[in-house]
């Protein structure tokens, strides 16, 4: 197996994963999150704490939860808790490092809809809705964010805010008395957003191998700015790639085949 | 003091149409098989309780038991949509169905509060999100010792809460282990509470600290083996993950949907002839 040849979603699975560091704790939603975490937790973070919101802390599951709640996110886990614990004591109490969540919108300012598309009482699509994230937006120490991009998800106007990034931009979190950071980036298909230091908009801060900046602005519903250091984000290692693959094709395995669902969120 | 009967007399005695009830169990230990007696004694104008309305919820809205639905997370857990909970909110069918929607830490927050006898929760949390634009449930008020401003949400305080359990012994004293959720919550925040169970034991033999309601807080306890299914129950068996999948084709259209309900639970006498009928079935989705 080479690195030479790898899909956009390994891309950003493998340049998600990258972002969570060693020792940190997780809380991580179900989907491309937990397959991001994972692959960390199989890689270079060996120590990191994953905390998915069914209570299981220090998760170590050796295919990925098809569900939020699994049997092996338990029988793995340094302990389970009820789920008021895990918000009340572990989230709100300011114990997590990291929320990493997906969504299926996001704005400029990386808040994002996981609710309704269209209007909230008369949906054309009704999404699942908040479940935890709200309160991981809000309250882990920071964010990571991991969805596909495209005109449609990367959106102007979001139908709905379900959990805030940065509000309006500028210090608007800050001012709202969010505590945590908010969303530190947002890994795509395509490249790796983070947010301006000042304006808090979301720029291109780094463009996986192929892609073209045409591609991205395609993909971006607003007019998408660059920061003044664009870098190339290093494509997938043999490494990295072979653990992927093998926890994929280790979790088909126990789920059957296709069933693993890369786009649901928690 | 908890009653050992079968599910049919403890969903008769204690569930009646109009009530608040709650059925919880987060992915693990939900409480399926007491699900389909609600529906098969069809229950109406029920205010439906659950974190996450799973396939249960998406029956029991399609079947038309529910006015009213308090939820925080509607998806089909790693399979995809709840079909009859999405048309019911997108097109009103069968009728039409008032949410009162929720976060995860919310709802946890607010069973604690209706345990504690508390008439609300307090939180940190939805600050910038739509959500109270949309629900006026959800409000903030300011801290009478530091001024903060912080969430506050009704307590929940179900007329009955409904779980499955692993275990109960023949006095009515339940325990379970696992992912835990906010049963134990919900149940200690509810007027009634009704339980299934793998197994009746003479002893539970449960650890000192172990999650066990006692039985002069549960009114029925039910030994239903499986009935959880398609849920898991941690040491008993595992989450029919192919079930999951095979209900986005068997709940989509109407028509299939209410086929299918009428064949498998209103024309089925219990759980047990329920399972005995899937037996036969391919679940994997290649059935046509």
């Amino acid at each position: 197996m080479t690195s030479d040849s790898y899909t956009t979603s390994e891309m950003m699975t493998v340049a998600a994963a990258r972002k969570l560091r060693d020792g940190a704790v997780c809380f991580v939603g179900i989907g491309l999150p937990s397959t991001a975490a994972n692959l960390a937790r199989l890689g270079h973070a060996p120590r990191v704490r994953l905390i998915y919101e069914s209570g299981t802390i220090g998760a170590k599951p050796s295919v990925l939860p098809l569900s939020i709640g699994d049997g092996e996110l338990a029988t793995s886990a340094d302990t389970v808790v009820s789920t008021p614990e895990v918000f009340r004591y572990y989230l709100q109490g300011g114990r997590v490092d990291v929320g990493f969540l997906g969504a299926a919108q996001i704005d400029r300012f990386a808040n994002i809809n996981t609710t309704v598309i269209g209007a909230y009482r008369k949906p054309k699509t009704r999404l699942p809705g908040a479940g935890g994230a709200p309160e991981i937006a809000a309250l882990a120490g920071e964010v990571l964010i991991i969805m596909q991009q495209s005109a449609r998800s990367f959106v102007e106007r979001l139908d709905f805010v379900t959990s805030v990034g940065f509000l309006d931009g500028g210090d608007a979190r800050a001012r709202a008395g969010l505590p945590g950071k908010g969303p530190v980036a947002v890994v795509t298909d395509l490249c790796i957003l983070e947010p301006d230091p000042a304006t808090r908009e979301l720029k291109v801060a780094s463009i996986h191998p192929g892609v073209q900046r045409p591609m991205i602005e395609r993909a971006t519903g607003w007019p998408i700015r660059y920061a003044s250091q664009v870098s190339t984000t290093d494509p997938p290692s043999a490494r990295e790639l072979g653990t992927l693959r093998e926890l994929l094709r280790r979790t088909a395995a126990a789920h059957g085949s296709g069933a693993v669902s890369q786009n649901s969120t928690a | 003091m908890a009653r050992i009967v079968s599910l049919r007399e403890a969903i008769a005695e204690n569930v009646h149409d109009g009530d608040t009830l709650a059925l919880e169990g987060f992915t693990h230990l939900i409480p399926f098989a007491a699900g389909h007696e609600v529906i098969r004694q069809r229950r109406r104008k029920l205010s439906l309780v659950r974190m996450t309305p799973d396939l249960i919820y998406d029956q029991m809205i399609g079947m038309g038991c529910a006015a009213r639905l308090t939820f925080s997370w509607g998806g089909n857990p790693g399979a995809g949509s709840l079909y009859r909970f999405r048309d019911a909110i997108e097109n009103d069918w069968p009728h039409p169905l008032q949410i009162d929607e929720r976060s995860h830490a919310d709802i946890a927050s607010a069973y604690v509060a209706g345990a504690a006898n508390l008439p609300f929760s307090v939180m940190r949390g939805y600050a910038g999100s739509d959500l109270p634009k949309y629900n006026d449930r959800i409000r903030f008020i300011q801290c009478p010792f530091t001024d903060e401003r912080l969430a506050a949400t009704p307590s929940i305080r179900p007329d009955v809460t409904v779980i499955h359990a692993q275990k109960a012994d023949r006095s009515g004293n339940v325990l379970l282990w696992g992912i835990l959720g906010v049963q134990k919550e919900a149940a200690l925040a509810a007027q009634r509470v009704v339980v299934t169970v793998e197994e009746i034991v003479d002893e539970l033999c449960a650890p000192p600290n172990a999650c066990v309601l006692p039985e002069w807080v549960v009114s029925a306890v039910a030994a239903v083996p499986g009935g959880a299914f398609p849920s898991y129950a941690l040491g008993y068996y595992e989450r029919d993950n192919r079930f999951y999948k095979a209900w986005n084709d068997i709940s989509r259209d109407r028509d299939t949907f209410i086929e299918w309900m009428q064949r498998h639970i209103l024309q089925t006498a219990d759980f047990a002839e329920f399972r005995a009928l899937l037996g036969g079935v391919s679940l994997s989705g290649e059935r046509s």
